[in-house]
């Protein structure tokens, strides 16, 4: 299948990270055609015709959201680039960063452009030390050759990057978190609206998009929006980079087209199964969507629309590939502890909810499951959707739910028996 | 002794006091700083932060206290941080937290008694498709086996 490597063009060369091999490559050519080219409305038009969703998890269009930024406003317009990758499964945005900076440096510098703010923070996730490192030197060298700083590329526009470093907290990818957090407070998410881009950081208007978000948009203003909606579906275009863990012979990351089959995807692509062992269960798109059955990937493609049939979210794009030996019950565990470590602790169906969830599941693989666990286990997850300020309590809900429905004899074995169906 | 920046450190408070548009957001990366300098955020440093920054001591104590990353106690000279998320146990965290724990003979959360190594789980850290993994300080180790696990602490034990 033939489609254009928008977002992973360079990174199998030598030094991608480097600028000379990013403009060597035809680098920074679309900011210097925006800049010197393009109005402000025109290049927002081609991320509009592009049709782009928001590649962090939630899929909202990135034209229709700059599109939101107030042209009057008294405050100051920011960028946050949101680099927090912590959702489970999610490790592709750090190739972005680690191979080709520049191009999601390019693509922060067109959005400013676009939405004329002249500060952009790269929030970036803690424990991410080497790709903040990377990132840093990259700024110092485009801002060496006028790329980013003051008069770019001798026009009027200014601009500056910040690169800001989380300190652990997976609530913090979260946009409004984010910004919290970024004003030196702890990264307890905000009442939307209003949204971030009438009052965001600072309490100017602000865009936040993911880094393979912004990484798209030098390629979308070269080619033209129309090219890239020309990929993929109607309503998912362009491509989209999945990384792939779990019983795979070939993990990683890979640059597909929105609507790729799965089953090719995992045949072909990720070499089938670890050391031969049967296919039991898939997490799509990071571990807050739900778990499908292999059955319920069969004839899939990957896009958001045909993944929504199904059943389950494209999300992030972090697939999770589960083989047969796996104990579901102790799998939900393990994300449950997660969420519970996670949760901000602002709002009580979330705080108390994934407390107590994660508690009985731990009694449960602990041998010492109760009767009435799996109801209760249900009802906390329904209290715990569409109740809160932000989507961790859906999020830290939905695995419990579908876990529940789709392995429930995995569940009732263990409470039973006092140990697992699967693993003994 | 009273917590104090060294002159570098000052000098890089000073820069990041001066690049945002407001002076809290200087924050965590000032936290992030102290923490490199004296190696946890004690209760003593805390109010230095506190005090240099000119905010309360109960806001820098809510950040300190909110983020994982920021140490509140001790921690060895090199932090073994293993990923026990999804992705990695799949692929065999657990008998990686064991065997490092038998090689230190340590359990999970202690320091070794010459206060070299901390052995600690830790959630997700991006990096799942190189499972299982851990971070020491600020560096990422990956694809673990048992052969590299002993060469990457052996070289740390040599080295001090």
């Amino acid at each position: 299948m033939e489609f254009p490597r928008i977002l992973t063009n360079n990174i199998d060369k030598p030094d991608s990270h480097r600028i000379d091999v990013y403009i060597k490559a035809g680098g920074y050519k679309s900011l210097e055609k925006a800049l010197k080219g393009m109005s402000r409305d025109e290049v927002r038009e081609e991320v509009k015709k592009a049709n782009i969703r928001g590649r962090g998890g939630a899929g909202f269009p990135a034209g229709v959201k700059w599109g939101f930024i107030p042209k009057d406003s008294d405050k100051p317009t920011y960028l946050c680039c949101n680099a927090d990758e912590g959702e489970p499964g999610t490790f592709k945005d750090r190739l972005i960063m680690e191979k080709d900076p520049h191009l999601l440096l390019e693509g922060i510098a067109l959005c400013c452009y676009a939405v004329d703010s002249h500060l952009a923070y790269i929030y970036i996730r803690g424990e991410f030390c080497q790709q903040a490192s990377i990132l840093e030197e990259a700024i110092e060298e485009a801002r060496a050759k006028n790329f980013i700083g003051q008069k770019i590329l001798g026009t009027d526009f200014d601009l500056d990057v910040i690169v800001f470093r989380g300190a652990g907290a997976y609530v913090c990818g979260e946009e409004t978190a984010l910004i919290e957090s970024i004003e030196g407070k702890a990264g307890q998410p905000r009442l939307k609206p209003p949204f971030p881009a009438i009052i965001g950081l600072f309490q100017g208007p602000t865009v936040i998009n993911n880094v393979e978000t912004l990484s798209a948009i030098p390629w979308i203003i070269e080619n033209g929006g129309d090219k890239y909606a020309a990929i993929g579906t109607e309503k998912s275009t362009g491509t989209k980079l999945f990384s792939v863990s779990g019983h795979v012979n070939n993990p990683g990351v890979y640059e597909i087209p929105m609507g790729y089959p799965f089953d090719k995807f995992l045949a072909e692509d990720l070499g089938g199964m670890k050391d031969g062992k049967q296919l039991k269960a898939v997490i799509p798109g990071g571990s807050s969507v739900p778990v499908m059955r292999v059955e319920e990937m069969e004839n899939v493609n990957l896009d958001y629309e045909s993944i929504a049939d199904a059943g389950s979210m494209l999300g992030s794009g972090g697939m999770i590939i589960i083989n047969e030996e796996t104990c579901m019950v102790n799998a939900l565990r393990i994300l449950a502890r997660f969420y519970a470590h996670e949760s901000c602790g602002q709002c009580t169906p979330c705080r108390e909810g994934t407390g107590w969830i994660a508690q009985i599941l731990e009694r449960i693989v602990g041998g010492d499951g109760k009767e009435g666990d799996l109801k209760d286990l249900g009802e906390l997850a329904d209290g715990m959707m569409g109740q809160t300020v932000c989507p961790l309590s859906d999020a830290a809900a939905m695995p419990v739910k579908s876990f529940l429905e789709k392995y429930r004899d995995e569940f009732e074995y263990f409470i039973k028996n006092k140990r697992s169906m699967v693993t003994g | 002794m009273a917590a104090a920046f060294s002159e570098e450190g000052k000098k890089k408070f000073d820069q990041e006091m001066a690049r945002h548009p407001d002076r809290q957001a200087a924050l965590i990366p000032v936290l992030h700083l102290a923490q490199g300098e004296f190696g946890f955020l004690s209760q003593e440093v805390m109010e230095y932060v506190a005090g240099i920054m000119e905010i309360p001591v109960s806001t820098v104590y809510r950040v300190a206290t909110f983020y994982t990353m920021f140490n509140k106690k001790p921690v060895g000279k090199y932090h073994v941080q293993v990923c026990h998320n999804l992705s990695c146990s799949l692929l065999g965290a657990e008998d990686v937290l064991e065997y490092i724990a038998r090689k230190l003979n340590i359990k999970v959360g202690e320091t070794t008694t010459d206060n070299k190594f901390t052995l600690s789980r830790v959630e997700c850290l991006g990096s799942c498709g190189t499972a299982p993994m851990m971070q020491i300080n600020d560096r990422y180790h990956e694809d673990l086996t048992q052969e590299k696990i002993d060469k990457i602490l052996n070289e740390l034990l040599t080295r001090g």
